[in-house]
């Protein structure tokens, strides 16, 4: 399954596409698409050139984990620098 | 497409003057059967060694940006100024971008095809000054400070 | 130092308004992504994986305490309190949104800072040698000529689209810290055997997926002549370097084709019909431009200091930074001090505001108010008087900036790799922590000596690995990170390209991989020999040998 995910335009920070059609800065609260539908709605997420910038598809599997080739990349995205664990959405989660 | 012409610093949209376009290659190859071009569109990958016969009878070249980030067109308006010393119009055509416009004029262009003349007007009055020489009559930073000097 | 003037001043602030309303046209969906990309990447301000970057200029790598206090101002204000140093003499800042952008540069432009072609298709901020001005074995201060670089290179109207950025160093002694052999252009100002001093004009040299040691095209350039060969030079390569293919646009790749010696010709040809008075500066500018570098009123000193020979004699870790991290200083009685921002397992080239600040007090107090950013993500206080080094030293200490690992083993060049950057492949800065916590002891790193080692995290080599001692590159296979070693580059005086020597190692041997040919080294040098001379004594074998035998 895919991902939505993108920068937010006014501060770069990582966000992923909401159920609710809202961005998010949480993979958790990401709507899910099947491979065949995703492409559609990443078009219709690029289109939003106000909120964000470079919308791309991530592979997640059924509980929203993120997978395949970019694991590590997305992984931190997702959380921030691995050599920087008091900053990004990581620190967050630990305090 | 609209064009705008710059003359004596301030820029205008043009009427577009019906133009008769010739390809330098075209035109090398058979002069005479061009014989009422009144354009001459040189590629920007074009040398412009042994041109100069060439250019003559033309009062308006238009030279190309493929792509707004394919820059060679500059150095050929320079050279077409500079070295060939081609007073007629050289129109700027294909990637023509808001934020390219003081470059190109700074490089001897003074057509361009392109929209927004206010958009135009404002961008060619971003910058008071500039640093270095090139085609158009602005005098670098040096020479106007050699002039404060020598004033006081 | 240079000091705008109101010329100078009036170009900086345009172009911060020019930017502020760039953004507004790209907020307000005026502008699409795809247009703004290359006006913001020209004003140095990239998308990484988790915020924007935006990297601002330190021209030559010269900057001031107040300079140095504004960039602390900044990362407290718009960043999240650190900048991290680059290899091109520059500051990055991590974290700043795209709408406070515009006010930062505001900041920065009230005291005489830009991010001006510190990204894009342009000639980029020139880099020098981090000593220019100071050091004794120049053959004069290389920076004036910088300066006018900069001035001519600022806003160049024929070459802001060429085919790939475009690198200038410049250096005036026989050791090289400025790379000027891996440039796109490298400049060496030497004297003739007439006592003139001239440039040496090396192109085509560079990193990146295709490394080339620059080519030497003019070996004696007066210097007055220097920016109208600049302009031949740069408008043979705007007109004729490759834009088909973005991996082979930049000059080396044109120079390589055409082979240096037609390469040569063509440039000559180009400048004997530029309009050489014209471009050139007249000598009254280049001797206004000189006068700002005068050097600083240096008191008459001694050239040995009593209070710091009683000092190193009785504390053994000052005398240990004393010899590793400075340098001789032509001035009698003054020293160059290195600060290194490689601390044993930190995170090469980051530095906190507050450190900042602690650098900024030092150089107005002890060194004529100058801060140099080296090349090699360091930080050197220029001039100091050998009566303050211990003074400054504690100083250091007490701000954590005091590690005396100038040149060794873990003081490591790291690109930002995936930790950070969206080009990146795998990260680096985690490889060079581990390598800089497993050989820590400095006894041992001193006597070791000089070995560079440099890591980038993909093939487009900002962390320099092709000129490292040992290079490190990491790839990605399938999703994991690998790391490639090469061995035998050197980004000095004697340039080499950095030869591979094997599979790549997963990121745990790669640690190890480092410490084998450590030992190697160790068991195989003779007197003085550094690890460079004995893998070009021995050649690359035995190395690959105590590498991959027992792993």
């Amino acid at each position: 399954m895919k991902a939505i995910t993108a920068n937010a335009l006014q501060d770069g920070a990582v966000v992923y596409l909401g159920d609710d059609d809202q961005w998010t800065p949480h993979l958790s609260s990401a709507a899910r698409f099947e491979d065949g539908d995703a492409k559609d709605v990443l078009a219709a997420a690029c289109s939003r050139i106000e909120e964000i910038t470079e919308a791309y598809l991530i592979s997640v599997d059924d509980s929203g984990a993120i997978i395949g080739r970019e694991t590590i990349r997305e992984t931190i995205r997702k959380g921030g620098p691995t050599v920087r664990l008091d900053l990004g959405l990581q620190a967050e989660s630990c305090g | 497409m609209k064009l705008l012409k710059l003359s004596n610093g301030r820029i205008s949209p043009a009427l577009e003057a019906s133009l008769q376009e010739v390809s330098l290659s075209e035109w090398r190859e058979n002069p005479t059967a061009h014989a009422d071009a009144t354009a001459l569109v040189i590629s920007n990958d074009a040398s412009l060694v042994d041109i100069a016969q060439d250019i003559s009878g033309f009062d308006v070249i238009i030279l190309e940006f493929p792509q707004f980030k394919d820059g060679r067109a500059y150095s050929q308006a320079r050279l077409l100024r500079e070295r060939l010393s081609y007073t007629g119009e050289i129109r700027a055509r294909g990637g023509v971008l808001r934020d390219q416009l003081l470059f190109m004029t700074r490089c001897g262009f003074n057509a361009f095809e392109f929209d927004d003349v206010g958009a135009a007007e404002e961008a060619l009055r971003e910058f008071t000054f500039a640093y270095q020489p090139a085609a158009d009559s602005a005098a670098p930073i040096w020479r106007q400070r050699l002039a404060h000097a020598r004033a006081a | 130092m240079y000091r705008y003037d109101e010329f100078d001043a009036t170009m900086v602030a345009e172009r911060a308004a020019q930017f502020r309303g760039q953004v507004a046209r790209r907020l307000s969906g005026e502008l699409s992504e795809d247009e703004f990309k290359p006006l913001r990447l020209m004003n140095g301000l990239y998308l990484q994986l988790h915020a924007y970057m935006l990297r601002v200029a330190i021209p030559y790598g010269t900057f001031s305490s107040r300079q140095m206090r504004r960039l602390a101002h900044a990362a407290r204000k718009y960043d999240k309190g650190y900048g991290h140093f680059t290899t091109r003499q520059n500051i990055q800042y991590n974290w700043p949104a795209l709408v406070d952008v515009p006010d930062l540069l505001d900041d920065l432009a009230e005291v005489e800072m830009h991010a001006i072609q510190t990204s894009g298709n342009c000639i980029r901020n020139v880099t020098s040698d981090q000593y220019a001005g100071a050091a004794a074995d120049e053959v004069e201060d290389p920076r004036p000529w910088c300066e006018i670089i900069r001035q001519w290179s600022t806003f160049h109207p024929e070459f802001s689209f060429l085919p790939r950025k475009f690198k200038i160093a410049v250096t005036a002694s026989d050791n090289d810290r400025a790379a000027v052999r891996v440039h796109d252009i490298g400049l060496r100002l030497h004297k003739n055997e007439a006592g003139e001093t001239g440039f040496e004009v090396i192109v085509g040299g560079g990193l990146g997926r295709t490394p080339y040691v620059g080519h030497t095209i003019r070996d004696f350039l007066p210097k007055e002549h220097l920016l109208s060969y600049l302009e031949a030079v740069l408008r043979v390569y705007n007109l004729e370097g490759r834009r088909d293919n973005m991996y082979k646009a930049r000059i080396k790749i044109l120079v390589n084709a055409e082979g240096a010696d037609h390469f040569r010709e063509m440039v000559e040809e180009e400048w004997a019909q530029v309009n050489q008075p014209g471009i050139d500066l007249p000598r009254e500018e280049v001797d206004r431009i000189h006068d700002y570098f005068e050097a600083p009123a240096f008191e008459t000193l001694p050239a040995n200091s009593t209070t710091l020979e009683e000092r190193r004699a009785t504390n053994r870790e000052f005398a240990r930074w004393l010899r590793v991290n400075t340098v001789a200083h032509k001035a009698p009685g003054y020293a160059i001090v290195n600060i290194s921002l490689k601390p044993i397992g930190g995170i090469p080239g980051d530095i906190s505001d507050t450190q900042m600040e602690a650098v900024a007090d030092l150089a107005e107090q002890f060194s004529f108010d100058e801060i140099r950013a080296t090349h090699e993500q360091n930080l050197v206080l220029p001039h100091i008087r050998k009566d303050d080094l211990y003074g400054v030293w504690a100083a250091l200490k007490a701000a954590g900036l005091a590690t005396a690992n100038i040149g060794l083993v873990s003081d490591i060049i790291a690109c930002p790799g995936l930790d950070y950057c969206t080009l990146a492949n795998t990260r680096s800065i985690p490889i060079a922590q581990r390598i800089s916590e497993r050989l820590a002891d400095l006894d041992e790193q001193e006597a070791l000596g000089e070995l560079k080692v440099k890591i980038s995290g993909c093939i487009n080599a900002c962390g320099h690995h092709h000129v490292g001692h040992i290079g490190i590159l990491g790839v990605d296979k399938k999703g994991e990170e690998f790391y490639q070693v090469t061995l035998g580059g050197s980004a000095a005086e004697d340039a080499s390209i950095g030869e591979i020597v094997g599979r790549g190692l997963s990121s745990g041997d790669v640690v190890d991989a480092v410490e084998k040919l450590v030992e190697f080294y160790k068991k195989e040098r003779k007197d003085g020999e550094r690890f460079l001379d004995v893998y070009r004594r021995l050649g690359a074998d035995p190395f690959k040998e105590a590498l991959y035998e027992a792993a």
